[in-house]
């Protein structure tokens, strides 16, 4: 029952997107004023129903029904709740329909309480959202349908993939999906801006928010995603420059440079084609991502099932929201009005340079990504990585990251270095610093070493705008960039120090013989067999002291799974305030001996928690943006009520 | 820095910015030819060996009998095989708990001048579903020939 309850809700909510669509048009083109008013009840029910249907799998998957195809493909009865919840979205269909729980949540949301722009935009925004929305629907419902029955019904299920039987993992698509589908919301909003020509500081500030919000998840979920990789892969890295990664990188950096082409917009009315453009390419970089991890044309963890169908209609949704949006961008680019203009030595100027930075860090990232793809059709099989992606990115960051240093400090408009010269000499300072100690240490690669000298004029550089301000009066926007800054130069000094001063040792030992790893003694005590609900494993007990300091037990596993058979390794990190030493346990060599492999990783966690406080600053300023918000709203309404009661 | 003519700052920001995003792109495209990593068979290797230093990916059979581990316990050394042509491979590392003889490797490293392929990273099936994707179609024409031929 709850299967035909939930695929009911998918057919009434795709119907309801229908109907959004045709009402938005109607109103729009002048024959149906009529309708402009369901428009926005019709898309708040609209995101209830995928809600409803998506609550109807997970009904399906925590009761494991295995009637259901779905339910006996991906799960299995003795599989812990947490990854029965899980296991819902571990699969293409199930992530599909969150793809479109989101994208209609997102647009219900955006219809329930968006009040700030003119009638007509908002029309043309929730009938381009729903437009979009139509093709997923149908794409699920034609060739992903999550609800379709298995007759008879599965003795047992086969489980879940045993990489993705993981807590961060369990929670990484979810935030990752709100990020990468929140951003349908500013393509909706550039079309609908485009359609009624209304780009402007309005559209940019109703804008602004949902950018916002979408980046925070985005930021959170790659975060996630990339300490995912680094502790259950066991393979010591952080980011793999896997398709998988980059395509979630990808609309990260096209929504980070529409954040701040939106802030030029919003303050000084500048870069309005720019911005409507990146409004574009933010979500076609969600979609191309898609299609990339779920067409099967990878072969990943995310690659669910190779279905050449799926790919075909994945591709053509592709062509059809991509190419539709670039050709209204491109018939009416013409008509939007060159904004105002700017000073190269301005705040502006930075902000473009951030932009272009961004965008052809972009490219670097698209081609590296698409290259191995376009390679194979002509007969040849590559692969890209580091050697190609770290240098090619770099080339384009360190300008950014050396703009951005003086960039928020600034005046709109027209500004002078000279007046902000002074400012700089202590970050300049403490980065030549910095570059003098590391000049010392031998062997260090270029780009660490960069990475480390620039970290440390960021670290300074990015408080500055704080200087000479009462901190009761700085807006919260201002914090917010002061954090996410700030934490760009920390999640870049933990990057490079992992590069520069990882320890890694490979060693086979007996049980009670000891290793050394950096400041670490390692000794291995025993190996025991362990047990878990779906698993079996071998587990390493190891005692390691810091410096020969108090000794802490650590226990690495190799786990092997039964449903469905697969081994995995579980490294056991120890973490200090200074780094993480990473250990995992190899194979039995014949002699008695295990294989161990130990990194030290100085400052590793620093990448996350930097990462962290990016988005930490993109919540402040939503927080900061949304609540001086509300604040002219009811300053605005209460002028208002004065007037009405004074013309009584 | 001269400030330039407030007429044509659109057009001058475009062309800055296409300039910018031509230059990502045909650095990449030079990057791409000369850091892409190429996949071989043992029989490319042996016809045409890559430049000593390129990093490369070598896919083959691991052949019955070869594996064997060195002193230090953490090394070994097996041969990779296509049904025409071997290749020694050396590996420091963690082997994945399916890489066994007899069955399909990807190994990711560089060839060593003396014909030994220095392997950084080894690949093998996961499980049935998830195959490097050099193995999958290496399964369809190679590998009912490779087993042939060692049996």
């Amino acid at each position: 029952m709850i299967a035909e309850f939930g695929l009911a809700a998918l057919w009434l909510a795709a119907a309801l997107a229908a109907l959004q669509l045709l009402a938005g048009v109607l109103a729009l083109t002048g024959r149906g004023e009529a309708l402009a008013g369901i428009v926005r009840p019709v898309a708040v029910m609209q995101g209830l129903l995928a809600l409803a249907a998506f609550f109807a799998l997970i009904l399906l998957f925590i009761g494991t029904d295995l009637s259901v195809k779905l339910v006996a493909m991906n799960s299995h009865s003795a599989k812990p709740f947490i990854y029965k919840l899980a296991g819902s979205w571990g699969n293409h269909e199930g992530s599909m329909l969150l793809w479109v729980t989101v994208m209609g949540l997102a647009g219900a949301f955006v219809a329930f309480v968006e009040r700030r722009l003119p009638e007509p935009t908002m029309l043309a925004t929730l009938a381009g959202q729903a437009f979009v929305s139509i093709g997923f629907y149908a794409f699920l419902l034609m060739s992903s349908n999550p609800f379709e029955r298995l007759d008879p019904a599965a003795p047992e299920g086969n489980g879940l993939n045993p990489l993705l039987q993981d807590i961060g993992l369990a929670f990484h698509p979810p935030t990752l999906y709100l990020g990468y589908v929140g951003l349908s919301v500013a393509f909706s909003f550039a079309i609908g801006a485009l359609i009624t020509r209304q780009v402007g500081p309005a559209f940019a500030k109703a804008m602004r928010p949902w950018v916002l919000g979408a980046w925070i998840f985005l930021t959170l979920g790659i975060a996630a995603g990339s300490y995912w990789a680094y502790y259950e892969l066991g393979w010591g890295g952080w980011w793999f420059w896997d398709p998988v990664e980059n395509a979630s990188l990808m609309p990260w950096l096209a929504a980070t440079a529409l954040l701040h082409s939106c802030g030029v917009l919003a303050a000084r009315n500048a870069l309005r084609a720019w911005t409507v453009m990146l409004g574009v390419v933010a979500f076609s970089m969600s979609m191309v991502g898609t299609f990339l991890v779920r067409s099967g044309i990878l072969t990943s963890v995310h690659a669910f099932a190779v279905d050449p169908e799926r790919g075909s209609f994945i591709l053509a949704l592709l062509a059809i929201n991509i190419g539709g949006a670039l050709t209204l961008f491109a018939l009416r680019a013409g008509t939007v009005t060159e904004g105002k203009r700017f000073a190269v030595v301005s705040r502006e100027g930075a902000l473009v340079v951030n932009n272009v930075m961004l965008s052809a860090i972009l490219g670097i990232v698209l081609f590296g990504t698409l290259y191995p793809l376009v390679a194979e059709a002509m007969g040849a099989k590559v692969s890209v990585g580091p050697p190609y992606f770290n240098p090619m990115g770099a080339i384009f960051l360190v300008p950014m990251l050396l703009v951005l240093m003086v960039g928020p400090l600034l005046r709109w408009r027209r500004d002078s270095f000279s007046r902000v010269g002074k400012r700089l000499i202590l970050p300049a300072v403490l980065a030549v610093l910095a570059a003098g100690v590391l000049a010392g240490w031998s062997g260090i690669g270029v780009l660490p070493f960069i990475g480390i000298v620039l970290a440390a004029g960021l670290a300074i550089a990015s408080l500055l705008p704080l200087r000479e301000r009462n901190f009761r009066r700085t807006p919260l926007s201002v914090w917010g960039m002061v954090a996410a800054h700030f934490g760009v130069a920390v999640a870049l000094f933990g990057m490079a120090s992992e590069s520069a001063f990882s320890v890694e040792k490979l060693v086979a030992v007996r049980a009670g013989e000891a290793t050394e790893v950096g400041p670490w003694q390692v000794k291995l005590v025993n190996v025991e067999p362990v047990a878990g609900p779906n698993w079996t494993a071998l587990e390493g007990v190891l005692s390691a002291s810091y410096q020969g300091g108090d000794e802490t037990r650590i226990r690495p596993q190799a786990r092997s799974f039964w449903t469905p058979p697969q081994q995995t390794t579980e490294s056991a990190l120890l973490t200090r305030w200074n780094g993480q030493l990473y250990v995992v346990l190899g194979g039995e060599a014949d002699d008695g001996r295990w294989q161990l492999r130990l990194w030290w990783k100085p400052f590793v966690t620093l990448i996350w928690y930097g990462g962290i406080l990016i988005a930490l600053g993109g919540l402040l300023a939503l927080i900061g943006r949304v609540a001086s918000d509300v604040r002219r709203i009811v300053a605005r309404e209460k002028i208002a009520d004065r007037r009405e009661s004074q013309g009584r | 820095m001269a400030a330039i003519k407030p007429k044509h700052q659109r057009l001058v920001l475009l062309v800055i910015a296409l300039a910018a995003l031509l230059a990502a792109a045909l650095l990449a495209m030079w990057a791409l030819r000369s850091q892409a990593s190429y996949f071989y068979v043992p029989s490319e290797i042996v016809a045409d060996p890559p430049e000593a230093d390129r990093a490369v990916r070598l896919g083959g059979m691991v052949e019955t009998g070869s594996i064997e581990t060195e002193a230090d316990g953490v090394t070994m050394r097996f041969v990779v095989g296509d049904g025409t042509a071997r290749v020694p491979v050396r590996f420091s590392g963690i082997a994945p708990s399916l890489f066994v003889e007899g069955s399909g490797v990807v190994a990711e490293g560089k060839l060593a001048s003396d014909g030994t392929f220095i392997a950084d990273n080894l690949l093998a099936k996961h499980d049935e579903n998830y195959v490097p994707r050099e193995l999958q179609d290496m399964n369809e024409h190679q590998v009912s020939q490779v087993v042939a031929e060692t049996q």
